[in-house]
């Protein structure tokens, strides 16, 4: 306790509010590819574990892209994934349909290849250090708030995220054509006796869940380091956080992954030597308590 | 057909055929493992044969279980830090510290098993990797393991106290024996009742439940001699190259052990052991040519789930059995009937 009292009063509030900004800003990136694993999962009954690897490659062609053709980061942020997003339809049509029939571990075993295989060919040409991106012009500086420096580019990624996050959910649980979708997931040879192309929406689904990874990618370009290596750093983390919210539900993905960011920025300040391990702990923690995860159905 | 007759029954001969193969290709393995380090460098022989025991114990779980483990690096890594710590620092012959490496992957493995099996399918793999993770960073933290260098100039010391394992065929013959025990570990859970057990739950685990399996028992035993078996492997592996590091914790070496069985044939009993050969080869030659190997890793993973699924051993297996598949069609062609027409909806 007296412990605890020493590190409070040597904290100023600056520093803590600091971190916990730094917390959510991760938690946001957490939220964006849990609920793009979480979208996936529920449509193709596949762990997508080549997430992560299209998260990095969001943020490697807005690089590229900029280097090379000089487009800036407001092109690069609809570009990046949009063409991202094509790769996964062409990924879903031609190869991650062959593995529907088999157990889902054959599509995990396939997706973390291709991730190898993406991952590979990165480092293989780039190398495996980070690249800086600089913050667009528009977004340099930063407000004083009183109680702590609000960097403008930090405050975007919050509101950007959160905005996507709201607007997948609300296609996927209040339009018709989310009505749509659900009901593919949990009945497809039904809805396709309706006349409605399954596939199609399968593979749509696809598209827009990697489309999703990029845009996480481009946002976080000038935040983390552009670098091959970004994607399976982070991709586990996005499985625990996976688990502990559960699959089942796209309010539930967003939700631990912001709840998750908070709890390790909250770790950085208090106790940093945890502060990598904590998001595990708190998934074993969860597992204890409620194994099928916060928000999660009975698997 | 009860009769004690002084002529062996069918059944019985076909047994003793059975039993004279078995001793033959356990015989024929022996000899090949003998010769092995004169026929390539003695380190690389035993780096196969520790990774061969890593592999080898995530097909139990994948293969006869089917519980896809993300994370077995975890008790192959910690097992090689203890082992290495113990050698080094607390002075344990080599015997002894494999045994502490390997108790420390027993604890992990049966406190890891017992949360992993509380969810299932994909669930399963997930909470392995994300648990895996975590031992990787404590590694990468704690005063013991020495960071981003590892524990470094870890003694091979002298067996029994004895007998000493400086040169590379001493050692390699010790770790032939602890590889023939691991292998003989895993063989015999499978071939045993146990192993049958393993395989109900695999194929349908309700239906074992509705039997009386308790299908988390069963689950957790075969998950903690699996992270067991891999501990071995780990703890022989730090002897051999007298180094602890953080690759052997990583997610590359659970998904190596993954590449490895699926490779080789998930599900046969030597599977695992051809493609370590294979991919630590592939490591060993490719090592100049920078991330190709992570490259053709990938590529190895799509083709082996797109069109190999059975792996290398799965494929000779069933190419083997196809005489005897084509003799059963033919006998039942000849004396099935014309087929009646059916009234299939």
């Amino acid at each position: 306790m007296h412990n605890l009292m020493d590190t409070l009063s040597n904290l100023s509030i600056d520093a803590f509010m600091g971190q916990l900004m730094l917390g959510l800003i991760n938690g946001a990136f957490y939220a964006m590819l849990s609920l793009g694993l979480a979208l996936i999962f529920g449509m193709l009954n596949i762990v997508n574990f080549v997430h992560g690897a299209q998260y990095m490659l969001g943020a490697m062609l807005a690089w590229i892209l900029l280097q090379t053709l000089g487009i800036n980061y407001w092109v690069s942020l609809l570009l990046a994934p949009f063409i991202v997003g094509a790769f996964g339809l062409l990924l879903e049509r031609f190869v991650l349909r062959r593995v529907y029939a088999l157990d889902p571990a054959y599509g995990l075993l396939l997706t973390f290849g291709i991730a190898l295989l993406l991952e590979g060919s990165f480092r293989q040409k780039l190398g495996s250090s980070g690249q800086p991106y600089a913050i667009p012009a528009e977004l340099r500086g930063g407000w004083d708030l009183g109680f702590m420096y609000m960097p403008t580019y930090r405050a975007w990624v919050l509101i950007a995220s959160i905005t996507i996050c709201f607007a997948v959910w609300y296609v996927f649980e209040r339009t018709r054509l989310g009505s749509y979708l659900r009901a593919a997931t949990e009945k497809p040879q039904l809805v396709r006796a309706f006349g409605i192309d399954v596939s199609k929406m399968i593979n749509l689904t696809y598209g827009l869940g990697v489309a999703l990874a990029a845009v996480a990618g481009v946002l976080a370009a000038p935040i983390y380091q552009v670098s091959p290596l970004m994607g399976s750093n982070i991709i586990i983390v996005v499985f625990a956080v996976v688990v502990i919210g559960g699959l089942g539900s796209m309010s539930g993905a967003i939700v631990s992954g912001f709840l998750v960011g908070f709890v390790e920025g909250l770790t950085k300040v208090f106790y940093p030597a945890a502060s990598s391990t904590v998001v595990f702990v708190l998934m074993a923690c969860v597992l204890l308590v409620k194994p099928a995860g916060l928000f999660g159905r009975r698997a | 057909m009860l009769m004690a007759s002084p002529v062996k029954t069918p059944v019985a001969a076909k047994a003793a055929d059975a039993r004279r193969r078995q001793i033959l290709a356990w015989g024929l393995g022996i000899a090949v493992l003998a010769v092995f380090p004169f026929m390539v460098y003695p380190l690389f022989a035993m780096k196969v044969l520790c990774f061969a025991l890593f592999a080898c114990s995530f097909n139990l779980l994948f293969g006869f279980a089917g519980l896809l483990s993300f994370g077995h690096a975890a008790y192959f890594g910690i097992a090689s830090y203890v082992t290495a710590e113990s050698a080094k620092y607390w002075g344990l012959t080599p015997e002894l510290s494999i045994l502490a490496g390997t108790a420390v992957a027993i604890v992990l493995g049966a406190a890891f098993g017992w949360l992993a099996i509380r969810r299932q399918g994909i669930y399963f793999s997930m909470i392995t990797l994300a648990l895996a993770q975590m031992v990787f960073f404590f590694c990468l933290q704690a005063e013991f393991t020495g960071g981003e260098d590892g524990i470094q100039s870890v003694p091979r010391g002298d067996l029994f106290g004895v007998i000493p394992l400086g040169s590379h065929m001493a050692m390699y013959y010790f770790v032939m024996v602890v590889f023939l025990i691991g292998f003989l570990i895993i063989y015999r859970t499978i071939n045993s009742p146990f192993g049958q057990v393993l395989r109900a739950v695999r194929d349908n685990d309700i239906k074992a439940t509705s039997l009386g399996i308790k299908t988390r028992h069963v689950k957790l035993a075969a998950f903690v001699i699996s992270a067991g078996v891999a501990g071995l492997g780990g703890a022989t592996k730090a002897l051999v190259f007298q180094l602890a590091s953080l690759t052997d914790v990583s997610w590359q070496a659970s998904g190596e052990a993954v590449l490895m069985t699926v490779l080789g044939g998930a599900g046969t009993l030597t599977g695992p052991v051809v493609g370590a050969l294979i991919v630590t080869g592939m490591q060993q030659y490719l090592a100049q040519f920078g991330s190709w190997v992570t490259i053709i890793q990938g590529a190895i993973f799509v083709v082996c789930v797109l069109a190999f699924r059975r792996g290398i051993v799965g494929e000779l297996d069933r190419i083997a059995h196809l005489p005897t598949v084509w003799r059963r069609r033919r006998a039942e062609r000849r004396f099935t009937p014309a087929p009646r027409p059916t009234t299939d909806f």
